[in-house]
């Protein structure tokens, strides 16, 4: 039966979310960004509200049971407060969601626990890859069996906190299908360059170049499952976020034009004004709905949970890049001095087109 | 609890819904395309059997039922797609009450509602219509000039003025014993407060069909011109309750508007089937010719072709979600002015995109008159212009995000 009212759980969740990331996450996006360093303190505030934790099962020290819909209300949320700190907080998943969507029930019991312990810690992933036409399902990256390991080899780049992760998944091409291989730091032939990676956006966060010269694992690292759900559940966050991105810049550009005078008017007042704000409200709201819907199909197990998850980030990085340039256009000058957000937010709102990897739900 | 699954009730109905589209309305196409003013009357005679034997006057929304879930709005929604999918021309020819039931229902008192409705579960198909734009004025509903006068000795109201664009305007008045909803103002000084919504009866003297037009598309539905002259109708026609009738404030225009609420998704939703038909098409005819389309792929890896019939199945899909969100609102008694502007305008904008993009990709085949892409691309593009266009939509949606009422946001 159609609904599109969250549950009660959803809705208090929702609002944990956002009070969480209008208070907090939004009031230290700026100072982050300007001195490229997100607050610890912060991303363990963030951890604390539990949204990993509430997709882990009590058997693997969670406290609930994976929903991607649940998981994209709140990546919503926090992403609308700030990006970096939506990334920053949720980076563990990236870690935890492949070992649970794909890993064995050894690597589960082994690992699981240990990423959702009471602090917030770096554990991360690798996917995305230096080239334009970096394809998720047809990775450079390689691996290859040999004897009772596994040997990869290519580079990664946009690693989140690659630096100080303890272990990350690594996705290779394994005879022609992308699979997750647990590699610990320090393994030999693994390349974290130390320096940090420089992006047009997402300055508040390490991000780093990984190189694999043959790094060595054995075959009890490979995450045995199909890749399609982790991928799914990286798209789907990286597209609910980019709602949230995008309801950010719409809110402020609307206030501010609602406040800005001209000509004896409000520029709010002016229907080429308007007429964007109409516009964007109804793309958002389009896109959102587009995202519960792949959501849904991922919690019910449609078989077309794939497509629709791709259509909706398909649409998504549209959507954000539309919204956040008029949120920019609508400040004229002003949106471009960065002691507005808006600009932050575009140069974010270009990134998702690049994102597919930095989040999962 | 968000659940994208269609009741299963509503899964029963568009399946039979689509037999009719497939086979009632799809084999005429072409011909009532052809035939501009001929009428349809095998798929109305059938549709109206069909719904006399389920009990119902079928298009007609509201529902008796108190307790429970309500699917009315949801249910006229998924039909309306359905049927517009089959054949949006011909689908406006579904006889049982369209939007002046939907004024009737919206503004209308207990005993307006039967007297007037009661007509959709006779033994003959019945149509309405509903009359607003006149020749100088359009989206600008407020300057309306067709006046109601009271006559009080006779306790009549006499109208006078001409109404344009009529849609089944000739089956409400001459094919059926239908009525029409007449927008007048009782104090022309007064703008939006004087306005109010008469029904005119099929066959009230000095109400006249002057002019049938000739269109781009829906060339099955009649469109035409109301005259009235000296039409006199009984006091009690005015729609509404005695308050509103006598003082003058612009509750009823605003029940105009409510109206729209109502039928703003409805038009969307007629949108939506019309896109769905083409982009169907569309891929059926490029599989034929050896293209499918690789999902899954980055953008920078797909064809021309391949983006474009992607970008469409958001478009549609996203769409459609919202004219469902729209009807859900108002199944569900929320307010939901905002969101059935969105849904008109997305909806709107988007069937135009996808026929006119169709078209394109199938070059000499899109524009070919053998296929039935050209006459769906025409089809589309009422959706952005009836029921509000595309702007005044904008214009609506714009108020309501920005809190501004139509004195601050012109």
């Amino acid at each position: 039966m159609y609904s599109f009212e969250p549950s009660d759980e959803q809705k208090l969740l929702i609002e944990t979310a956002r009070r969480f990331a209008t208070d907090e996450l939004r009031k230290a996006a700026h100072e982050a960004e300007e001195k490229k360093e997100f607050p610890l303190p912060l991303i363990n505030k963030g951890w604390e509200l539990g949204i990993l934790h509430a997709s882990i099962p009590e058997a693997y020290g969670g406290f609930g049971e994976r929903s991607a819909l649940t998981g994209a209300l709140a990546a919503e949320e926090f992403a609308y407060g700030d990006l970096a700190g939506a990334f920053a907080i949720g980076t563990p998943s990236l870690f935890a969601l492949p070992i649970l969507l794909a890993g064995s029930e050894e690597q589960k019991k082994q690992h699981l626990p240990a990423v959702i312990a009471a602090e917030w810690k770096p554990y991360t992933a690798a996917l995305v890859e230096p080239a334009f036409d970096f394809d998720p399902n047809d990775l450079k990256t390689t691996a290859k069996a040999e004897g009772s390991d596994y040997i990869l080899t290519g580079e990664k780049t946009l690693v989140p906190f690659a630096a100080q992760a303890e272990m990350m998944i690594v996705f290779a091409k394994l005879e022609n299908e992308t699979k997750g291989f647990i590699v610990p730091k320090g393994a030999a032939g693994l390349q974290v360059q130390e320096e940090r990676e420089k992006w047009m956006g997402l300055n508040a966060l390490p991000f780093h170049r990984v190189k694999l010269d043959g790094v060595k694992v054995p075959a009890s690292n490979l995450l045995p499952g199909d890749f399609a759900p982790v991928l799914d559940a990286s798209r789907l966050a990286v597209a609910a976020m980019a709602v949230g991105v995008a309801k950010a810049a719409f809110e402020y550009s609307r206030d501010y034009a609602k406040e800005r005078d001209v000509f004896g008017v409000k520029v709010a007042q002016k229907q080429a004004i308007a007429f964007m704000f109409a516009e964007m409200a109804t793309e958002i709201e389009a896109i959102r709905l587009l995202a519960w819907e792949a959501a849904w199909a991922i919690d019910n197990k449609k078989e077309d949970a794939s497509q629709k998850a791709y259509l909706a980030l398909t649409g998504a990085i549209d959507m954000a890049m539309m919204v956040t340039d008029r949120a920019v256009q609508i400040l004229g000058g002003h949106g471009y001095i960065r002691d507005h957000p808006v600009e932050l937010w575009m140069r974010n709102g270009r990134g998702f087109a690049t994102f597919t990897g930095l989040a999962m739900v | 609890m968000i659940d994208f699954e269609i009741p299963e009730k509503i899964a029963g109905i568009r399946n039979v819904v689509e037999t009719v589209a497939v086979n009632m309305m799809r084999p005429v196409s072409r011909y009532f395309d052809e035939h501009e003013h001929e009428i349809p009357w095998d798929y109305i005679n059938f549709m109206h059997t069909a719904t006399r034997a389920m009990g119902g006057s079928s298009m007609a929304a509201s529902e008796g039922k108190k307790e429970g879930p309500r699917f009315g709005f949801q249910r006229l929604a998924v039909m309306v797609e359905m049927l517009s999918w089959g054949d949006a021309g011909i689908y406006l020819d579904t006889p049982g009450g369209m939007l002046g039931s939907a004024a009737v229902s919206a503004t209308g008192t207990p005993e307006q509602k039967e007297r007037f409705l009661a007509r959709f579960r006779g033994e003959k198909p019945t149509f309405d219509a509903m009359c607003m734009t006149e020749p100088h004025c359009g989206s600008d509903t407020a300057s309306i000039r067709t006046t109601a006068v009271l006559d009080k000795e006779k306790n009549e109201w006499v109208l006078n003025g001409e109404k344009i664009f009529v849609t089944a305007g000739h089956k409400a008045l001459l094919d059926s014993e239908g009525f029409i909803v007449v927008w007048a103002t009782i104090d022309p000084s007064a703008g939006r407060a004087g306005m109010r919504p008469f029904v005119v009866e099929a066959g009230t003297p000095g109400c006249q069909v002057t002019n049938m037009e000739y269109k781009m598309g829906i060339r099955a539905s009649d469109t035409v011109t109301v005259v009235l002259q000296d039409c006199r109708i009984p006091f009690e026609n005015i729609l509404g309750s005695p308050e509103v009738i006598t003082e003058k404030s612009s509750t009823s225009f605003k029940g105009a508007m409510a109206t729209f609420d109502a039928t703003r998704p409805i038009v969307a939703a007629q949108a939506i089937g019309l896109a769905r038909a083409t982009l169907e098409l569309l891929k059926e005819m490029l599989a034929e010719r050896g293209v499918t389309i690789r999902y899954g792929l980055p953008r920078q890896k797909l064809t021309s072709i391949e983006k474009d019939v992607i970008d469409m199945e958001i478009m549609l899909r996203s769409a459609w979600w919202l004219v469902l969100k729209a009807v859900w609102m108002m199944d569900n008694g929320k307010p939901n002015a905002l969101e059935s502007s969105m849904a008109k305008v997305r909806a709107g904008d988007v069937v135009n995109r996808i026929t006119q993009k169709a078209v394109e990709i199938m070059g000499p085949l899109g524009y070919s008159r053998e296929y039935l892409l050209e006459k769906w691309f025409r089809d589309a593009k009422i959706s952005d212009i009836y029921e509000g266009t595309g702007q005044i939509n904008r214009l609506v949606v714009a108020r309501q995000l920005l809190g501004y009422r139509s004195s601050e946001l012109r």
